[in-house]
This record gives C-alpha cells, sequence and structure tokens, in this order.
C-alpha cells in the first residue's frame, strides 16, 4: 500500500551518483590522466541521465546530456582535465543537484555552463546544436586508425586486435567483447593464433589470442571504441575497410533486419564460437584454453559493471530514526535480561535452560550488532563533502591547501554523522581562512607555499575522536585575550591557563580576524560548533602551537553504544573497560624493586608503560589481592595500564549516560546495568590515557632534573 | 528560595535521622526497599551512589550529607525515594535516601513558615520552610536548590589530585 515514490527513489540514488560524479571529479584534479576516474566520472553521469529521463526529469536528463557530451571529449582524451575544466564540471555537478532539487522551477545558468564546458572542451570548433548528437565531425582523429577508404556506406569492415597480454588480470573477458563487437552488427570471428608463442614459453595467465572481426554496416570505429573502452592502454586495434565485397554489404547494409538470419555469426552464436577457437587453439598451442569454459559461463551477467550502481542505489532503504531508536531501546533491554537470565542458567543445573540461555545470547549479541550496524555510517562519507569544501576555499582564497583525511572507515551513528557536518564545516573554514597563512608568508615562515589541513577520525575507547589540524599560523593568545577583555569574557589582568584562553573562542560573537571576510570571521560558527558538538554529549578542544599550527578536536561518545566490555573488580566495586580500547592483560609485577622506586610504570616487552593503580585513584577501602592484573588499554598511539584486582570476563555493556551530577568525573564515560542487576561503571579509556601521559611527561621532566 | 504554592500541599514525609522532611507528592515516582548500591568513586559524598530503577541508573542522593547529620548503615526502615527534578534545565531522575518513610499527608501551607536564620545547623537556602505536624517541627526542603548546588561540584578534590 505504500509504495515508495520512484521520483524520490531516483533523487536518493542521483544524490550518491553525484557524490561519485565529485569525487571523481576531485580525484581527476589531482591525477587527470587517470582513465578509471574519467571513466567512472562518465558513467556517473550516464547512469543520471538514463534514469532522469526515465522518471520524467527531462531538465536534468538534458542538461547531463550536455554535460556528458562535453566531458565526452575528456574520456576520449581530446582536452585535457585542466583544474578550470573541472571546476566547471563541479559547477555543473551543483548545478544538476539544484535541478534534480526543484525539477519544476529550474534553476538558470545551466546553458551558460553548458556554453563554458563547451568552449572549454571544443576550443573554436563549433558546438552541436541543443538536441544534443554527439559531434560526430571533430572525433574522428584519433589513435584508433581511421578508415582509408573515408566515408562510404554499407561496407564491410575487417577488425583485427589482440588484447593486453595481462587482460585477464584487469578482468577483461574477451567473450564480453566479442558480444559487443556482435552488436555493432553482423560479423564473422576468426581467432588469430599468429602471436601464440611456443608452448615452453607460454605464460597461462596471459593472453596470445587476437582476434579478427569481419563486421558489416558503417564505419565501425565509435563503436568500437566504446566496446574498448576500458582497454586502451596495450591494445592492438586495426579497422579496415574490405573494398571488394562493398556492394554485397550495400545490399545487407539496406535490409539489417534480415542480416542476423543470412550472415553467419550473428551475436548469440558468438560464445560457442569463441568457445569452438578455444579449445582449437588448446589442441594446437595449449594456450588460453582452460579459461574458455568459465569464460562462456561468466559471459551471462554480461554489462554488469553498468547495471551495479542502480542496483545498489535501489538496495537501500529509507527508515525513520525514531523507529531505530526505538528498536535499539527494544535491543538494550534485551540484552540486559538476557545477561540476567546467563546469570541463573549459570547457578542452575537444568541443562536446557543453559542450552536456551547461550541460543539466546548468540541470538540477541547477533541482534545488536545488526542493530547497531544499521545506524552506524562510516564517517567518510561525510569527509568526501569537505574535500568539495576545501577544494571551493583554495580556489577562492588562492591558498594552495593538501587536505590529508585519515579514519575515514571510523563509524559513527547517522544521526551523529549528520549533525557532525556543520561542524566540521566551520572548523575547516577557520583553519584555511584564519589558520594557513597567504603563500608568501608560509614561505617566510619556511614552510613549504602549500597549506595542509588534515581531517582524522580516531577511536578512542568509547568515544571517537575527530580532529582538525592545520599548519598555519596557530592561535595568537594575546589577540585573543585583548578580545576576550573587550567582549567582556576576561577580567583584564585575570590568570588564565592557555587552554581556558584557547576555549574562549567558543564563546558566542567571539571572533579575532582582524578582517571579516565572507567565509568567516563574523563571530557566529565557532559558538555554534560548541552548542553542536555539547548538544551531541561530546566536548571540543583547541590546541595550538605557535607558529606551527592548531589542531581542533572533538570528542563524540558512540552515543547509543552497547559495547563489548571486559568487567574487571576493584575492591568490591565492577566496571566495564570498553574491549575496543583492551590491548591485552599481564600480572602485575610483584618485583618489590620496581615498586618501590615510586615508578609507575610497566615493562611491556622492552616498552615503558605507564600505569595507574585505580584502587588507589578510586580511594578503595580494604587490601588488594595479592596478584593484581594490569589491563593496558589504548587510545591512538598512547597506552596506559589500569591495576586492578580481578579481570571477570567479558560482557555486552549498554552504555546509560550518567546524569549530570556525575558528569565532571573524568574516568567514567558512563554505567551500564549487569546481569544480576546492579550498576556498573564504564571506564573512560581516553581520560584515563591522558591521565597516564601526564605521568609519563612528569616521568620525563623529573629524568630531566634529575640529569640536570 | 522558591515560593510554597497556597493552599494544602499533598506531600509524602520521610524520616532521616530525628528530622521529619516532607517532599512534594506529584514530583515521587516509587519508593524501593535498599538495593544493590553502586559506589561512584570520588564523587561528592551527597551523590555517591548509583542504582538501577527499572533499566534506568539513576544517582542515589544522600540528603542526610547536606543537612550535616550522621550516616548509619541502611536498615530495615531505610527506604529509597525516586523523585523528578530539574537539573539545569532538563528533567531528571533522582532517588534519594530515607531513613523511614511514614506517607503521604495534606499540609496546609499556612502553617509552613520560612526558616530562622539562626538556630539551625544546615544553610538556610536549602530550606523551603518549616511546618509542623503533630507537635513536631517538618521541614520542607528546596530539592531543586540542594541538586543545583550539590550537583555543581562533582569534581571531588581527589581526582583533581590525581588529574
Amino acid at each position: 500500500m505504500n509504495f515508495p515514490d520512484p521520483t524520490e527513489t531516483f533523487r536518493q540514488e542521483a544524490r550518491e551518483l553525484l557524490d561519485e560524479l565529485e569525487r571523481c571529479l576531485l580525484d581527476l584534479e589531482k591525477n587527470p590522466l587517470n582513465d578509471d576516474l574519467i571513466n567512472e566520472a562518465f558513467r556517473a553521469l550516464h547512469t543520471i541521465k538514463g534514469s532522469g529521463a526515465m522518471f520524467g526529469f527531462s531538465e536534468v536528463a538534458n542538461f547531463v546530456h550536455e554535460f556528458e557530451t562535453a566531458f565526452d571529449r575528456v574520456r576520449k582524451g581530446k582536452t585535457a582535465a585542466t583544474p578550470e575544466l573541472i571546476a566547471l564540471a563541479l559547477d555543473a555537478k551543483d548545478h544538476i543537484e539544484s535541478l534534480i532539487a526543484t525539477p519544476e522551477d529550474p534553476v538558470p545558468g545551466g546553458s551558460a555552463i553548458v556554453d563554458a564546458l563547451r568552449a572549454l572542451t571544443e576550443g573554436a570548433v563549433q558546438a552541436p546544436a541543443a538536441s544534443g548528437e554527439k559531434a560526430p565531425a571533430v572525433e574522428q582523429a584519433d589513435d584508433i586508425v581511421a578508415p582509408a577508404g573515408g566515408q562510404g556506406a554499407g561496407k564491410r569492415w575487417r577488425v583485427k586486435f589482440y588484447l593486453p597480454q595481462d587482460c585477464f588480470f584487469r578482468g577483461t573477458n574477451p567473450l564480453l567483447l566479442l558480444e559487443e563487437i556482435a552488436e555493432i552488427g553482423a560479423c564473422t570471428i576468426t581467432a588469430l593464433t599468429d602471436r601464440v608463442p611456443s608452448i615452453s614459453d607460454i605464460d597461462p595467465e596471459s593472453t596470445y589470442l587476437g582476434w579478427q572481426v569481419d563486421i558489416e554496416g558503417d564505419d565501425p570505429t565509435q563503436e568500437l571504441k566504446d566496446v574498448f573502452l576500458f582497454l586502451s592502454d596495450g591494445l592492438d586495434l586495426k579497422v579496415e575497410p574490405i573494398l571488394a565485397e562493398a556492394g554485397l554489404a550495400n545490399d545487407i547494409a539496406d535490409n539489417p533486419a534480415q542480416t542476423s538470419g543470412e550472415v553467419k555469426t550473428p551475436a548469440t552464436d558468438v560464445p560457442e564460437e569463441a568457445q569452438a577457437i578455444a579449445p582449437e587453439a588448446a589442441s594446437v598451442r595449449a594456450a588460453p584454453a582452460p579459461r574458455a569454459p568459465q569464460e562462456a559461463q561468466a559471459a551471462q551477467p554480461q554489462k554488469g559493471k553498468v547495471a551495479q550502481p542502480v542496483a545498489q542505489g535501489g538496495m537501500s532503504m529509507r527508515v525513520a530514526a525514531e523507529r531505530l531508536d526505538e528498536l535499539m531501546d527494544c535491543v538494550g533491554e534485551l540484552v540486559i535480561a538476557q545477561a540476567r537470565l546467563s546469570q541463573i542458567a549459570a547457578d542452575s543445573t537444568d541443562i536446557n535452560l543453559k542450552t536456551i540461555s547461550e541460543e539466546l545470547e548468540r541470538l540477541s549479541s547477533g541482534l545488536r550488532d545488526t542493530t547497531m550496524g544499521i545506524r552506524m555510517v562510516p564517517i567518510g562519507t561525510i569527509f568526501s563533502r569537505f574535500r568539495r569544501l576545501v577544494h571551493d576555499l583554495s580556489r577562492e582564497l588562492g591558498k594552495e591547501i593538501e587536505f590529508v583525511t585519515g579514519g575515514e572507515e571510523t563509524e559513527l551513528d547517522k544521526t551523529v554523522i549528520e549533525r557532525l557536518a556543520d561542524p566540521l564545516v566551520h572548523l575547516i573554514r577557520n583553519s584555511i581562512d584564519h589558520g594557513l597563512e597567504s603563500a608568501g608568508a608560509r614561505i617566510a615562515a619556511g614552510k613549504s607555499a602549500k597549506g595542509r589541513v588534515r581531517l582524522e577520525a580516531v577511536y578512542a575507547g568509547a568515544e571517537v575522536a575527530i580532529s582538525v589540524s592545520d599548519d598555519g599560523a596557530g592561535l595568537n593568545a594575546e589577540r585573543i585575550r585583548a578580545k576576550a577583555e573587550e567582549a567582556g569574557l576576561l577580567a583584564p589582568e585575570a590568570k588564565i591557563a592557555e587552554h581556558d584562553l584557547y576555549q574562549m573562542i567558543f564563546a558566542p560573537g567571539f571572533s579575532t580576524a582582524k578582517e571579516v571576510t565572507a567565509l568567516s570571521g563574523r563571530g557566529v560558527g565557532m559558538d555554534v560548533v560548541k552548542r553542536t558538538i555539547d548538544g551531541l554529549r561530546g566536548s571540543i578542544e583547541m590546541t595550538s602551537v605557535p607558529g606551527r599550527g592548531t589542531t581542533a578536536t572533538l570528542r563524540l561518545p558512540l552515543t547509543l553504544a552497547i559495547i563489548d566490555g571486559m568487567l574487571v573488580r576493584v575492591g568490591n566495586g565492577r566496571y566495564s573497560i570498553p574491549l575496543a580500547a583492551v590491548e591485552e592483560c599481564v600480572e602485575m609485577p610483584t618485583d618489590p624493586d620496581s615498586q618501590s622506586r615510586g615508578r609507575s610504570f610497566l615493562d611491556i616487552r622492552g616498552e615503558l608503560v605507564p600505569y595507574i593503580k585505580l584502587r588507589e585513584m578510586f580511594n578503595t577501602p580494604g587490601e588488594p589481592d595479592p596478584h593484581q592484573k594490569v589491563v593496558i588499554v589504548s587510545c591512538g598511539d598512547s597506552r596506559v595500564g589500569l591495576v586492578v584486582d580481578q579481570i571477570i570476563g567479558n560482557s555486552q555493556t549498554v552504555i546509560k549516560q550518567l546524569s549530570k551530577l556525575h558528569s565532571g568525573l573524568k574516568a567514567f564515560s558512563g554505567a551500564t546495568i549487569l546481569g544480576d542487576g546492579s550498576v556498573a561503571l564504564i571506564l573512560d579509556t581516553v581520560n584515563l590515557v591522558g591521565l597516564g601521559q601526564a605521568y609519563e611527561e612528569q616521568h620525563h621532566r623529573d629524568d630531566k632534573w634529575r640529569a640536570a | 528560595m522558591s515560593e510554597l504554592p497556597g493552599g494544602p500541599m499533598t506531600a509524602l514525609v520521610l524520616r532521616l535521622q530525628d528530622e521529619i522532611f516532607a517532599i512534594e507528592a506529584g514530583q515521587v515516582r516509587e519508593i524501593l526497599e535498599v538495593i544493590n548500591v553502586t559506589d561512584v568513586p570520588n564523587a561528592p559524598a551527597f551523590v555517591r551512589g548509583l542504582i538501577n530503577v527499572r533499566g534506568r541508573v539513576v544517582p542515589l542522593a544522600d540528603l542526610r550529607v547536606v543537612f550535616r547529620m550522621d550516616q548509619p548503615e541502611p536498615d530495615v526502615n531505610t527506604r529509597i525515594v525516586v523523585i523528578e527534578i530539574e537539573l539545569e534545565g532538563d528533567p531528571a531522575i533522582v532517588a534519594i535516601l530515607a531513613d523511614e518513610v511514614h506517607g503521604v499527608t495534606d499540609i496546609d501551607t499556612a502553617t509552613i513558615t520560612a526558616a530562622p536564620r539562626v538556630g539551625t545547623q544546615w544553610r538556610a537556602e536549602f530550606v523551603r520552610g518549616i511546618g509542623k505536624l503533630d507537635g513536631k517541627f517538618l521541614i520542607v526542603p528546596d530539592l531543586g536548590r540542594i541538586f543545583e548546588i550539590q550537583g555543581r561540584g562533582s569534581v571531588s578534590p581527589a581526582e583533581e589530585r590525581a588529574a
């Protein structure tokens, strides 16, 4: 009853394709000669055009067609993918986006883009009319040998080609190529074995066969180019007219309907034909024969490559976020109930109960993972849109910028990711506009002219840390201070730690930019960033080294996380450590020497790892267990050992946020409910690691002090 | 100090050590027997514990800390009163420990007077007023204020030191 709106499906699919197009274009800018990228972009365009026309988005289809026509010249290598062309193509992409968003109210400016594209790609050549036939006149000159006989209708053509020897490794299937050629017109295919070497020289995974195809019809050069689209490197292709049989060919061309019957090898016969050739070759020279049967099978899903993006678009499904929330709540309760059942089953002697409990445990953890998986999206999905932002800003401000991303695979809840986009845009803009100096200033400071902005996401225990860093001038503490005093945020002469001073830039209405640019500097932004991150129960921190750059780090909890935790005991208290952060568990050395020196370091395979005695930190009463254990947790590159009394085991941990009354406790990131119904706190590994690092720094300082 | 509404106030009457307290009944969600309390290391003494209330992790507050009373171990009469309050503008569920819960009574707000500034061992701002019930003094605590002020300094000196 509730059929999805097909146009909505198209929109969604088109958005995905446009994203892909944008990614290709941006990659292409760096690597303008990459044929794969060009082809990928072309495919995306082509699919948008096709489905656009199908769903009645005629404006879109027309425009994309023009775009495609222009871009076709890039694909054919007639025009280089210059930065100007890429910029224009990106504009065109935006235009398509707006056309899709409001088809009934076409945005003006499309024709200007098309004209500019044409001017760029075709130079002086007269552009074809808006009806959009591919410009045939221009497309003749290229690497394929043009027929000597020039234009003549209804001829026979002899096509000889040898595939690159390594074509199997690129997934090329000669049978599919032959089938595609056969679609051009009626043809006769003969295998050429003249290049097959003697048996001792044969590499069974290489291709030595060539094919000679006699095609009837018009000059097939153009069609052949499409067939061999993905094989332009190392392809040996020759097209010659067969003049002697011109008369016969004419007749056939006039009656295309009859041709398939009369001609010896119409399209459908090709696999058999090819198979027939292969064993023949095998019996003579034993070359690629073993592959032939497989290829014949593989021939079934032909054109798979082109059809795939469409299929993927159709497989995604839109579900209201609150339904997922409900599902997640239920799963959370289920996991807790299951933990209770497990506990009862463990104490019971009823074998049936144990079996059911184990099965339920398996099912519920599967359900948990799936449910979480539904909501989790790799953060890379929004990273790509920042590449565009950086690209545009770079052009606008005339700053050369290298944009580096890392940790794209880090997954976060979809709603979190969506809400993160705006704050990250602000931060990246700030980095580029305020952070990075002009090329001249950079060179004067002894840095490379090209600025660098880095966007990175890492799992940090039960949190994800996302950092935006630049190698610019760094925050100007004095100016922030002056501004803060001016805005009345800070009393003059008041002492404030640098770190706290940097936090001031998140105050509403705060901006240190000397001049307001179109991009940033109006004082809105950073407070919005702060508010959004607060709303996601995250935190934001600025660090800066004058002359070296600024880093903004967002830390976000994996909100609806049910995580795998390691349950440990400290005194009478049980605590859960996110298993993702746990590296290993070792026994605490009882060696009195290492304890007495007052050094809180463990020697883990030659590396010093600071450790924290949780008993001391938590002021746990009573005597410690005789054999203390150390759980080594990591965050990024740093590690810290947590000394506990006992390691109880793994447990599924449904994270419950702590109330505001406890949110100031840095050692805990949340709480969870155990199988027996009691509450256990979840250790905040990121903060604990930070604490360990502080120890380490202290240690280094002490060493220096001792050395001095 | 928030004003008390006029007319009778339906209140839950409970005992903390030797004093009788009245909490607006509308705020009370449920009353539980003493259950497993998880200690939160380094948390302020006022909210040192966490409990599981129907799958929800709820902080357990001890008003006896605020009113500087002795804090003996729970006995058979000890109850946990789960209430709804506002924390920094957001609704929240917290639990408070009571040495004994007497019941629900209507109290005439006219009998409630402002707490005397002197003569009490606790901060006057935590008390909305003092009434009388069966010849005994009845303290109406200002829970909003208590949680606001006590909850603010949720990082104890111990952890600060550790950090």
